[in-house]
């Protein structure tokens, strides 16, 4: 997860000393630049790109950084406080109340998901899915949940709900070693995607209460929380990228719109065909340009 | 385009021989620069086109063919080993976006099919813009082709004017049994190449490239034998055993070519003068059924041999067909009701086919092979050509039988590029 960018000195200068004749011909291209395209580097020529690099490799990312520390923390606050909401609901045998507060509680743990994965065990304790882990050591959100809908009750999840609990608190606390820098921010918000297109498009989340769209739309919004923050930076770097990053993630969220009920989200039961198609291109249109906030990191 | 000429290579010189990417590697490797170059230094100059033009033929333009010229390539080119083709639907409604597309699209198929890297590619940071599955590997005569379907002049990008008259959806015909997930597209991208995997890598890094302009509306790899298993290059055989193709028009002919296949000036759309107008049908074959049918049968739903590939009543394949030749007892030697009889009817109406055969899984209703023919065919107009062949054969032919026509597209595919221009800029 975590890039050093030490790069020998030799070797920019061998990559300056080669592109600067590899693109003599460049000139002769006038077939219009690829520099809109997803691959916003394909036409620039190298030496150039470097000389910039130079220029800007210094970008200071330690607000940025800060930033998204505090965010991460405050939903791993919340996180704390709802899922305590939701493992007394279970624990109390409260059915409908524990079934209500799963899917939104889980949308603070969705928002910061890398995170979380970056600490070792506490994904697989707390989001791990049926066939994730041994049967035995199973537990989580997942297995609870497949009690609430699949069992319809809460019966003998007591246990599950204590460890739950404890996770989440024991999450919190560990947040704060989580060493961010902006690698893994710009990883970060692409995982987040990439959680997405490969378990919820799917439906394989939620597999028993069909609340995929709430996980759905908490990625979204943690990959946007690191756009918005990255976004003065990456507008000094590549301002076409920025704008189009942004143009996506609006016609993503306009999409997700019509799937709103209430406070909350339809059952992704509900989904058309093609309607789960359209969400997943428009996610992979987005997920492409997002894949190259890296550009801001220098070479 | 390659000219017949153009296709017997001349050996050269050594000296005139361009550096490819490989030997650029297996140079750069040696001692300490290639550990020097290993950063931006060989993506810099593997990311730069080597500008190849088709007269300046070289030992490795075997597997070169040109990008530039009069017609695009794919169509009059011999035909390939591999074909991946697909269809997109534009999602953007920005003609300038589509425009952009096809710049990038154009940039991207010189290099690709020059045997380069996509982009740059060493950027630690951010993904390879080139997906590398083909790095290493000969372009494979590889050809990339592109064309429009009639959807693309709706009220979408303000080009209904454009639409040529002859080009719109194809009449639905007897028998078609169209499933909408095999129809249409407002963009077609035919990948020819003697190598599946360099196929493959340009649709995905073209599929890539359209991303937030363009999605995927359907894809279909196809095969016919390879040159390796058959160096004579005879004509291929469909999967019902038989030789498909014989009829074609001789593509070294280019006044024929400019009779059957390029739209001419004179046709209407000037945008498309020297493209040509593109048929794809996903044609399934019930080749279970076929496989239980006698020989007899078999040569009698065709009109030809299946041995030979000759017409009834003929010994070489290449015998003209003459649906009038009768037998000794006075019968038809090719039965009226058989796919040549009917195809060749008096022998004025050409198309040239380009077809491939595919196999796709298992039909999970009937638990059989999904397999057929993707037919292709270029014409210079539809509704003169292919569509009056079509009802004659949707009408009566005994291959109806074994055949099933799920899918169906038109496209019209763009005049060539000249350098420095882009696909489909005469539209605009």
């Amino acid at each position: 997860m975590k890039f050093h960018s030490a790069v020998p000195a030799s070797l920019i200068a061998a990559s300056i000393l080669f592109t600067g004749c590899a693109n003599k011909d460049d000139a002769s291209n006038a077939t219009g630049s690829v520099n809109e395209s997803t691959s916003s580097a394909d036409n620039k020529p190298t030496a150039t790109k470097t000389v910039t690099t130079d220029q800007t490799v210094s970008i200071d990312f330690t607000s940025a950084i800060d930033q998204y520390r505090n965010f991460v923390i405050e939903q791993c606050d919340i996180f704390v406080k709802e899922t305590e909401k939701f493992t007394n609901a279970v624990k109390e045998g409260k059915l409908e109340e524990a079934k209500a507060l799963y899917a939104p509680t889980r949308m603070y743990y969705e928002r910061i998901e890398p995170i979380a994965e970056a600490l070792g065990d506490l994904d697989p304790n707390i989001d791990a899915r049926v066939n994730d882990v041994e049967e035995a050591n199973w537990r989580g959100f997942h297995r609870i949940e497949k009690s609430l809908w699949e069992d319809g009750t809460t019966d003998g999840q007591e246990e599950y709900a204590d460890q739950l609990l404890k996770d989440a608190q024991l999450l919190r606390a560990k947040v704060e070693t989580v060493e961010i820098d902006a690698a893994m921010m710009v990883t970060g918000a692409v995982e987040l995607l990439n959680e997405i297109s490969s378990s919820k498009v799917t439906g394989e989340e939620e597999l028993y209460s069909h609340t995929d769209l709430y996980d759905f739309v908490a990625n979204v919004e943690g990959a946007s929380k690191i756009y918005e923050i990255l976004k003065p930076a990456l507008a000094t770097k590549d301002a076409d990228l920025e704008k189009q990053i942004g143009e996506r993630f609006t016609a993503l969220l306009k999409e997700l719109e019509p799937f709103k009920e209430g406070k909350g989200y339809i059952s992704y039961e509900q989904l058309k065909e093609e309607e789960v198609r359209t969400l997943s291109q428009n996610l992979d249109a987005l997920a492409e340009p997002l894949s190259n906030m890296g550009t801001i990191l220098g070479v | 385009m390659m000219e017949p000429s153009e296709s017997n290579n001349q050996p050269e010189s050594i000296l005139k021989k361009k550096i490819n990417r490989r030997e650029l590697l297996r140079i750069a490797s040696v001692g300490g620069i290639g550990l020097m170059l290993g950063g931006a230094g060989i993506g810099g100059i593997l990311s730069t086109r080597t500008k190849v033009k088709s007269e300046e033929a070289s030992i490795s333009n075997i597997d070169r063919i040109p990008f530039h010229g009069k017609h695009q390539a794919g169509i009059v080119t011999p035909a390939q080993n591999f074909i991946c083709c697909a269809a997109f639907d534009i999602t953007t409604s920005d003609i300038g976006e589509v425009r952009k597309l096809f710049q990038v699209w154009t940039e991207a198929t010189l290099t690709m099919t020059q045997g380069s890297l996509i982009g740059s590619n060493n950027n630690q940071n951010l993904p390879p813009s080139d997906t590398g599955e083909a790095a290493g590997l000969s372009p494979s005569r590889s050809t990339i082709t592109f064309g429009v379907g009639p959807s693309f002049f709706d009220s979408r990008f303000g080009l209904q004017s454009k639409r040529p008259a002859n080009f719109q959806d194809l009449p639905s015909f007897r028998g078609d049994q169209l499933q909408p997930q095999w129809c249409g597209g407002d963009l077609m991208v035919q990948v020819c190449a003697d190598d599946m995997q360099v196929a493959f890598h340009a649709i995905r890094n073209l599929t890539r490239l359209a991303r937030g302009k363009a999605v995927l509306r359907w894809t279909q790899d196809g095969f016919q034998r390879t040159t390796q298993a058959d160096p004579s290059a005879g004509t291929p055989r469909n999967l019902l055993g038989f030789k498909d193709g014989t009829g074609n028009p001789d593509v070294s002919d280019p006044d024929l070519m400019n009779q059957v296949v390029w739209a001419q000036n004179t046709d209407g759309a000037t945008w498309m003068t020297g493209g040509s107008y593109m048929v794809v049908r996903r044609v399934r074959m019930l080749i279970e059924v076929w496989d239980r049918s006698s020989l007899k049968d078999q040569e009698a739903t065709f009109g030809r041999y299946r041995d030979s590939g000759a017409p009834m009543g003929a010994q070489q394949e290449f015998d003209p067909v003459d649906v009038h030749a009768t037998t000794p007892e006075g019968n038809l030697q090719i039965p009226a009701n058989s796919h040549v009889a009917l195809s060749h009817g008096d022998g004025t109406l050409k198309l040239l086919r380009r077809s491939y055969s595919y196999s796709s899984g298992i039909d999970s209703t009937r638990g059989q092979l999904d397999a057929g023919l993707l037919f292709i065919s270029f014409q210079r107009d539809l509704y003169k050509q292919f569509v009056p062949i079509q009802q004659k054969l949707a009408a009566g032919d005994k291959l109806n039988e074994y055949i099933s026509n799920i899918g169906s597209a038109v496209f019209a595919c763009f005049p060539g590029i000249e350098q420095g221009r882009y696909i489909g800029d005469s539209l605009f």
